[in-house]
Formats: structure tokens, sequence, C-alpha cells
């Protein structure tokens, strides 16, 4: 959590994105154009949102066994990390949604599925800060935690490839994976989604290190 | 470490190759106009500095856990 070189690693992927993402060659699609791109920077904010919560969903478990606080403390930082990155998944897909479905929100299944995952995490934060005794607020948020990880999964990998969705990978679209992922795009693609992935881990290590020193000059 | 380094310089450079064309619109004018790297230079700068400010964040950070004795 302390080292510098993974910092290091994350920005150095995360500029290498922008740059390779920018200038190297993608395939030539009808509709999508260059619009392709937004692969190399809009998927990469789900991916590290999946991530942090994962982390969190992890810290809860633990913490209803260890009790401690840190844990407690590690599982509500990744969410507050997490979401960041979840609502800039949604500007930016809406963004694209304008200029290839032609509107914002078109209320496409994905678009709802996705905002309804944010909300269950924003019900996590409104939960926790509505109960006052801690040790009561780390046990029920963590359980509500538990539950909310599978919903949103369920939510963005399996209701929208049932429903008839515009989005690529679902409701009978072809996933960016199948067609049109070339080995040009896979350069640039994984390489972002590993960077953003450091980058909001980093962005959760330093919430939660100030969280553990207020924490700290609390308790003193 | 160095064969598997200037095999993958190499593999890169042979993406280009695969280029296809089939007449749909793209930003290739824009490219060969030079223009689209004052947009890559803006994001760079952009990224460049968020994550200076990040790690300068971190540092402070450090500093006040070392005054506040808390352990790695």
């Amino acid at each position: 959590m302390h080292k510098t070189w993974w910092k290091i690693l994350g920005s150095v992927l995360v500029i290498y994105t922008a740059i390779a993402g920018l200038l190297l060659g993608v395939p030539h699609l009808a509709i999508l154009n260059e619009t392709i791109r937004n692969l190399y920077f809009h998927v990469p904010m789900w991916f590290a949102m999946i991530v942090l919560f994962s982390i969190s969903v992890f810290y809860s478990v633990k913490s209803l066994s260890s009790k401690s606080e840190i844990d407690d403390i590690k599982a509500v930082e990744s969410v507050n990390a997490g979401i960041i990155f979840g609502i800039l998944g949604l500007i930016t897909g809406a963004i694209w949604a304008k200029y290839t479905w032609g509107q914002f929100w078109s209320f496409d299944p994905k678009q709802n599925f996705a905002a309804i995952s944010i909300l269950l995490y924003f019900a996590y934060l409104i939960l926790r800060n509505a109960i006052d005794e801690e040790q009561k607020r780390a046990k029920i948020s963590a359980i509500y935690n538990i539950f909310a990880f599978p919903m949103m999964v369920v939510l963005l990998f399996v209701l929208p490839r049932l429903k008839d969705s515009l989005h690529p990978g679902n409701g009978g679209n072809p996933g960016f994976n199948s067609y049109d992922l070339d080995s040009r795009m896979r350069m640039v693609f994984y390489p972002a989604c590993l960077g953003w992935i450091l980058i909001g881990y980093w962005v959760y290590t330093i919430r939660f290190r100030i969280r553990s020193i207020e924490n700290k000059q609390q308790h003193n | 470490m160095k064969k598997i380094f200037f095999s993958l310089i190499l593999l890169m450079a042979t993406m280009q190759l695969f280029a296809q064309d089939n007449g749909v619109e793209m930003a290739d004018s824009l490219r060969s106009s030079g223009k689209i790297y004052v947009v890559v230079m803006c994001i760079v700068i952009i990224l460049v500095g968020l994550l200076a400010y990040l790690f300068s964040i971190d540092k402070r950070l450090k500093k006040i856990e070392k005054e506040n004795h808390i352990g790695k």
C-alpha cells in the first residue's frame, strides 16, 4: 500500500493509453467510427469500479468475522472510490450513446441497470450514515454489501444480455471481443484496464489512509 | 529478457500492416494533418498534472502518517 512502484506503473499505463489509444489504428466500422476508441477509456472505468467493489465485499466478509474497525473502513472507502469510477462510466457512456444511439439516455437496459447498480451502492453509504452505533453499523452494512455485490454483478453482466440492449456485447449485439477487438486494440485495451484499476486502487488507499488518521485522532 | 522485448517491439511494428480500408469515414486526414497530436498533448498534460497531484497528496499523507505514528 505504501510502495511506489505500482503507482508509477499505473500512471505510465494510463498515459500510454491516452497516447496509443488516440494514435494507433483501429478497425473501420460504420456507426462506431472513431468512437470505437471509447473502449480504451469508458470500459476501464467499469473494470476499476468492479475491482474496488470486490475489495469492498472482501473486507465486508472479513469484518464480519474479525469485527475489526479497520476492515470496516476499508470496505466503505473502496465503495467510495468505486462509485467515482461508476459515475464516470455512466457519464462517458451517455456521451457515447448520444453520438451512436442518438440520445444521451435512451433507457437502454444496460444504462438503466448500470444506474441501478450505482444506486445500490449509494444506498449502502446512506445506510451507513443512518446508523450511529459503530459495531451495529459495521455489521449491518457488511451484510448489505454482501447482498449488493452479486446484485451488481447480475445487473451489469446477466440481465442486459437477456434484454434487447443496444450496448455492444448485449442482447444479441456482438461484443468488442467477438469481431472487432483485434490485436491492435488488445494492446491498448488490456494496459488501459490494468492502469485504471491501479489508479482506482491508489485512490482507495489514499482515502483509507486519511480515514484511519481521522479515526485515530477521534479516539485520542 | 532482451529477446522478448525486441520480439515485442517487432510485433508492434507489424501491427500497422493489418490496417484495413473499407471506405468508412475515419479521422485519417485529421491525423495526417498532424492536429490530432495537439489533442493528445493536451490529454497527456492533464493526466500528468492530475497524477503528479495524486503523488503529492500521497507524499503529504505519508508525512502526516509519520507524525501520527501510523505504522506501515
